[in-house]
């Protein structure tokens, strides 16, 4: 600061605090010390209200909540799929009737409708009672409804007995069958087991064989993808290999031949994780892909150098520099690879080389509906696929809109 | 160009290698072997075993050697063009499958065109007219079209077709047609019949490839040239015929790789629900029955397609690519 012109430069200081103003001597003297008394404030110049400093410093999570909070179909999506899992806690309490409840005398019953009013009166939801008569020609069963007398469905009652998570006995349900009466609200199938019933129960295995999967093929994807795409070299270029590999079979065939070689011996239960890792097992690559490519870009960046430089140990650097960056693009990237799962599945079970009965999932109960002739005689065994397609679609307007979030460039 | 070609076929050698590998450790995964089974099967239903036979498959086959080099025997084998013997059917697997690889190759052949004949025009419409009300239902047919599992579709148009028409939309030829040799008629009514299945495998890809070929097509309308051409006053069909669509056509044969495996998964099941006489139903119920020779040659023709189709996808890519440049000596 030259002295000639002090008021000049007096004007350009940034709001210079009183007490340093008044320190400064008069004009033609040698000028004084500037100091200023304040408490050094570094931000001093950015002062943030409350409001920008909830916006400026929110963490990267936050930030992609409030992008995706704007996809209104996403977050419907992720509503639904949040009930549907939900609903598998409490599938007892929620349908009529038990997993194997069997009614021999309403088998193939067509699904019966809740009717609110009786002869003009207003009841509230009731059935009337299906009459069964055996059609001695086609020998079909025909059912047809006895409209003389309405029987009300039942709420918070007690019906079939259950054990409660495994743990305790009880017979609570939301709702419940008439007395004397029965409440098929999609029908019944081949052993008289009420569809609809099964359909929640099924949702249990077909729901989580996703989510165990995805758990699975991630892990496998993280560790293939991370090891290709750090140490690049041989190791990328063998398990590059492996991967075309594995992507050059169809997908399902192979399913088919991995799933058919599960021993016969096997429990339902082992099938079932045998299954979920078959899945898997053929699912990881794309997620690999993924990885391996993010990581080739991100390595080379200064941070990643500068955390070696400093010693961190390629563990280190990975999973605490490297992995957080795409974390949530990854996260995106497998919550729409789980539709294809629930699919595979789906489709191993409808065609009997999946899972196998007493463990149902949607695919064993359209299991039933392979026949042509069973479908067109009993159409609503196909209700189970509706279920399928709520939750493919739901995942796919879900993962869309993680992926949108996610994305720091849009 | 001939360098890259003879490069390329070349590498196709080790990956066929390994996928012949991969189908032999499952062909051996269940515990014993195929043979044993049949004879054990052939005694549970009462049968008599020809002790004779016995030993010659085992001979022919090389049942009894180390697994190396029963491998070795099977890769051969194919070579040559003896895939195994099936022990359900009791020939030998060429003569069991027949014509059904070639109704394969035909049929998923034809499921590509039509994807890309329906992708094509949905998807550049969708792109030009994006947020409009057509692209919002366009885009939502798209996702149903992923949502619905193809034997479900294949399912439901069954039942229709049975209720509504009381027709039976199964098979891939007209019924007087099965078993006799080819002739034109005998294509004719493939043709005519194949429309459904097409359609019916090809949903769910050509709803993935309008979603692609949309988002492809979106991203090159952004970019500069569009808009200079634009405002030097060409005419909107133009502009887009003239720049950004010659860049999807390289999508669309560069997707192929990505395609295939999902036609070909998505035809086996609906052959599978439809009985179409190809190989879905067969490979099904070969490894339904442990019939362990007939269902791996089904794999490794499967597979065989799809690295021939990803070829085939390739060198065209190139060819049609100007961008691609093979000199350098490094392919690819």
């Amino acid at each position: 600061m030259s002295a000639a012109v002090p008021s000049a430069a007096m004007d350009d200081l940034p709001q210079a605090p009183a007490t340093g103003a008044t320190a400064l001597a008069p004009v033609g003297d040698t000028p004084g010390h500037l100091v200023s008394r304040a408490p050094f404030d570094p931000q001093s110049a950015v002062r943030l209200t409350e409001e920008q400093e909830h916006f400026y410093l929110a963490s990267q999570w936050m930030l992609m909540w409030w992008k995706f909070k704007r996809h209104r179909v996403a977050v419907a999506s992720g509503i639904i799929l949040l009930l549907m899992y939900g609903s598998t806690l409490v599938t007892e309490i929620l349908v009529p009737y038990n997993l194997h409840t069997r009614h021999t005398d309403f088998i193939y019953a067509p699904p019966q409708s809740v009717h609110w009013m009786h002869e003009g009166k207003f009841v509230g939801p009731f059935v009337y009672l299906q009459k069964k008569t055996l059609n001695m020609e086609t020998l079909r069963r025909d059912y047809s409804e006895d409209t003389s007398r309405p029987y009300p469905v039942r709420f918070f009652c007690s019906g079939d007995p259950y054990q409660f998570w495994g743990m305790f006995e009880a017979s609570f349900h939301l709702v419940c069958p008439p007395e004397g009466a029965t409440l098929f609200l999609w029908g019944t199938d081949r052993l008289g087991r009420d569809v609809f019933s099964r359909i929640f129960y099924g949702a249990r295995i077909s729901l989580t064989i996703g989510l165990l999967g995805i758990a699975i093929s991630f892990a496998l994807g993280l560790l293939f993808g991370g090891i290709a795409g750090y140490f690049g070299g041989l190791p990328d270029m063998i398990i590059q290999r492996v991967i075309e590999i594995i992507r050059s079979f169809p997908e399902l065939p192979l399913w088919m031949a991995l799933s058919a070689v599960l021993p016969v011996t096997w429990s339902p239960l082992l099938i079932y994780f045998g299954i979920t890792g078959i899945l898997a097992l053929l699912d990881w690559t794309g997620l690999a892909r993924a990885v391996r490519s993010k990581l080739l870009a991100l390595r080379e960046e200064d941070y990643c150098t500068a955390a070696r430089l400093m010693g961190a140990s390629p563990k280190r650097i990975i999973t605490r520099h490297l992995l957080p960056g795409f974390m949530s693009h990854l996260i995106a990237a497998a919550s729409l690879s789980i539709p294809s799962m629930i699919l595979g599945e789906t489709a191993l079970s409808f065609l009997g080389i999946g899972l196998r009965p007493p463990i149902t999932s949607w695919g064993v109960l359209l299991n039933e509906a392979q026949n042509i002739n069973v479908v067109a005689l009993y159409p609503w065994l196909m209700l189970p696929v509706l279920p399928v397609i709520i939750v493919i679609l739901a995942f796919n307007f879900f993962g869309d809109g993680l992926r949108d979030a996610a994305d720091p460039y849009r | 160009m001939l360098r890259y070609v003879i490069n390329r076929v070349l590498l196709m050698i080790p990956t066929m290698i390994a996928i012949s590998i991969i189908v032999f450790t499952i062909i051996q995964l269940p515990p014993g072997n195929y043979l044993e089974s049949y004879i054990a099967e052939l005694q549970a239903q009462g049968e008599s075993v020809d002790p004779q036979k016995i030993a010659f498959l085992k001979q022919e086959y090389g049942l009894d050697k180390p697994i190396p080099e029963q491998y070795l025997r099977w890769v051969g084998g194919m070579l040559r063009g003896d895939f195994g013997y099936s022990f359900e059917f009791n020939l030998p697997v060429t003569k069991v499958v027949g014509d059904r690889m070639f109704l394969t190759i035909l049929v998923s052949a034809f499921t590509i065109f039509f994807t890309w004949a329906i992708a094509f025009p949905i998807g550049i419409y969708s792109a030009t007219h994006q947020y409009s009300w057509t692209d919002y239902g366009l885009s939502l047919l798209g996702f149903l079209g992923i949502a619905i599992p193809n034997f479900m579709l294949a399912l439901v148009m069954l039942y229709f077709a049975n209720v509504l028409f009381g027709t039976s939309i199964g098979g891939l030829m007209g019924p007087e047609y099965i078993g006799k040799p080819w002739s034109w008629d005998k294509l004719k009514s493939i043709l005519e019949h194949s429309w459904i299945p097409v359609f019916i495998i090809g949903a769910g890809g050509t709803a993935g490839m309008i979603r692609k070929m949309r988002a492809n097509l979106l991203d090159e309308l952004q970019k500069q040239y569009v808009v200079t051409a634009r405002s030097k006053g060409l005419p909107p069909g133009k502009v887009l015929r003239k720049y950004p669509l010659r860049m999807a056509l390289n999508f669309f044969i560069s997707d192929i790789g990505s395609l295939l495996p999902h036609i070909i998964s998505g035809a086996e099941i609906t052959a599978v629900v439809l009985s179409l006489p190809t190989t879905g139903p067969m490979l099904l119920q070969a490894l339904k029955s442990q019939d362990m020779y007939l269902a791996g040659s089904f794999l490794m023709f499967l597979a065989f397609m799809i690295v021939v189709g990803v070829l085939i996808s390739d060198l065209a890519l190139v060819a049609l690519d100007p961008r691609i440049r093979l000199q350098g000596g490094v392919a690819r």
